[in-house]
């Protein structure tokens, strides 16, 4: 058994990235800044693979964290940006906790399903919504740090710092808590649910605390995004912004809590280069990459990790 | 198949975009209006006779083993590429044809004014239907087929040519999805976000009904179609909601859809 390594390699990465930022150029602190962002909502979607489970709609909490930031801003001129992240992951995680007692009690495809109803249900709203800007959503304000506003050359530099930061505790929240015992039950119910029951387990319970530690994730992702992005819009809960997470949890792999955020930075890599070079085809490199993941790498891009110290 | 598949969306944006492009060019060649009909059929079959064998040989074939929500990415994945292929194909503008909506004219019922056209598509819809149960229920191929999808292994092992059903299968339900596009082209503009539209509404429309359940999605398609009508008949802005508002209800209670087949559980 060896030692948890982690926690180190957080910290290390966290160290490297909050230096180097200072010298990269803005856009990719633009690009690093919103892979963190969906790097969260995938940390939550890998939660729920773990137990076998993928929900088609965690665009659903995405845009719920967004709308909750933007509207503080719009309604109260709430700013802060720890102010709007907190209330983003309040808003999810309490919808979350709410459709969980539903949710919890579905599995496989009608869970993915139903999942995908209620974002959509949702972007149906949004859509409709003249006060919110409807299919134009609204702009964000740009936001303060504890009352302070960043000059403009360090806007981005701050907003990266502050989504490493909010990045890194999560990930290693959710990496002790997978450590834990209603953590470790996740493989059990992937594989075998009755057995947990009898083992005198609540898999619905587990679930469901699961479910709402994700759909919490994806809020605070969504805050994110939104104050790093400056725009939201209904699109955000559409089933492509789905299928563009569950296609971050496939590549990136649940081997590790670092495997979501890398796989965002790759996704981000991918969709950026593939648009610059051919912007009408750029779907098709993105589809053709899901594929060479799926079939080289069953266990996501995490796994070369895992092989090489294997060997 | 026990395929929850993507690609459905990509070839009814095949089928209605092949459906207009060539019938659109056998009009300005100065074919007879009257033959477009036979046209849209023809289109429908040409391009998921070439595309739907192509991807399941080429591609499906070597995933079955595979988990079922990994093969719904797959097909995920698929339907991103066809989505470009049909860019790439046919550009970003839209396509209109609207000569066999036109011809036909229109009847009136009460006040309200009807096109034919309409009537049209709900007869090859109950005849896709009806042809389809026909063939599931009543030709050897059909039988074979449900055979397969119920047990792999002893169809296999009864010597059923598994491979080839699956190949068949694929090839007919695309070929029920590009019919769909095909049919439906002469009353929309043909855009390329027709297949991300039409696939969430057909999620809905099966899921309701209970998946691999053939009364089932019928019930289904006529619950969304008549909600989705009411809905913007009375109160317009629910329009998309509702649709999936009526599919959380009735997940929340069946959960596994209205005309569901029993599931042993698994100890």
């Amino acid at each position: 058994m060896s030692r948890d390594r982690t926690p180190r390699t957080l910290a290390l990465i966290l160290l490297a990235l909050l230096v180097s930022g200072q010298f990269l150029p803005q856009w990719t602190l633009f690009l690093v800044t919103v892979a963190l962002a969906k790097g969260l909502v995938v940390l939550g979607l890998m939660i729920l693979l773990r137990c076998g489970l993928v929900s088609f709609g965690q665009a659903l909490y995405y845009c719920i964290g967004a709308y909750a930031a933007g509207m503080l801003g719009r309604l109260f001129g709430a700013s802060d940006v720890f102010t709007l992240m907190l209330a983003g992951m309040a808003a999810a995680g309490l919808v979350g906790f709410v459709l969980g007692f539903l949710l919890a009690r579905y599995r496989s495809i009608f869970f993915g399903l139903l999942s995908l109803a209620v974002s959509m249900i949702l972007y149906g709203l949004l859509v409709k919504t003249e006060a919110l800007g409807s299919t134009d959503g609204f702009h964000v304000l740009p936001s303060t740090l504890f009352g302070l506003r960043p000059a403009d050359a360090w806007v981005r530099y701050t907003v990266l710092a502050v989504a490493l930061l909010v990045a890194f505790i999560a990930a290693l929240l959710v990496h002790r808590y997978l450590g834990t015992p209603l953590g470790r039950l996740a493989s059990a119910i992937k594989d075998n649910e009755i057995r947990v029951e009898y083992m005198g387990a609540s898999a619905r319970h587990a679930i469901h605390v699961k479910y709402v530690i994700a759909a919490a994730l994806a809020g605070l992702g969504g805050a994110l995004a939104a104050t790093t992005v400056g725009h939201i819009d209904p699109e955000m809960a559409y089933w492509t912004t789905s299928g563009e997470f569950i296609f971050i949890t496939i590549l990136a792999g649940t081997g590790n809590v670092i495997a979501p955020f890398l796989g965002a930075l790759v996704f981000g890599v991918i969709q950026t280069v593939a648009f610059g070079i051919s912007p009408n085809t750029w779907q098709m490199v993105l589809g053709g990459s899901l594929l060479v993941v799926i079939v080289f790498l069953p266990n996501g891009l995490w796994s070369l990790f895992r092989g090489r110290k294997a060997a | 198949m026990k395929i929850v598949n993507v690609t459905h969306g990509s070839f009814y944006a095949l089928g209605a975009y092949a459906a207009a492009s060539i019938t659109g060019a056998l009009l300005a060649r100065g074919m007879p209006p009257s033959l477009s009909y036979a046209v849209l059929l023809g289109s429908a079959l040409l391009v998921s006779v070439i595309v739907a064998p192509l991807i399941e040989r080429g591609i499906l074939r070597f995933m079955y083993a595979k988990d079922e929500v990994v093969i719904l990415l797959i097909t995920y994945a698929l339907f991103l590429i066809l989505e470009d292929v049909i860019k790439m194909i046919w550009g970003v503008n839209p396509y209109f044809i609207a000569e066999p909506y036109g011809l036909l004219g229109s009847f009136d019922v009460l006040d309200l004014t009807y096109p034919y056209y309409n009537l049209i598509l709900v007869g090859v819809a109950i005849a896709c239907g009806a042809g389809l149960a026909w063939m599931l229920g009543s030709t050897r191929t059909g039988k074979l087929l449900v055979a397969v999808i119920h047990d792999t292994e002893v169809s296999r092992a009864m010597g059923i040519n598994v491979d080839r059903m699956y190949l068949y299968t694929f090839t007919f339900g695309s070929l029920l999805a590009a019919i769909g596009g095909a049919f439906t082209a002469p009353t929309v503009s043909v855009v390329p976000a027709l297949g991300v539209e039409v696939i969430v509404l057909s999620f809905a429309v099966v899921v309701i009904g209970g998946l691999g359940s053939l009364p089932g999605a019928a019930l289904g398609a006529v619950m969304v179609g008549l909600v989705r009508s009411a809905a913007i008949h009375y109160l317009p802005q629910a329009e998309l909601f509702v649709i999936y508002l009526v599919m959380a209800m009735v997940l929340a209670f069946r959960p596994r859809g209205l005309f569901s087949i029993a599931e042993a559980r698994k100890i």
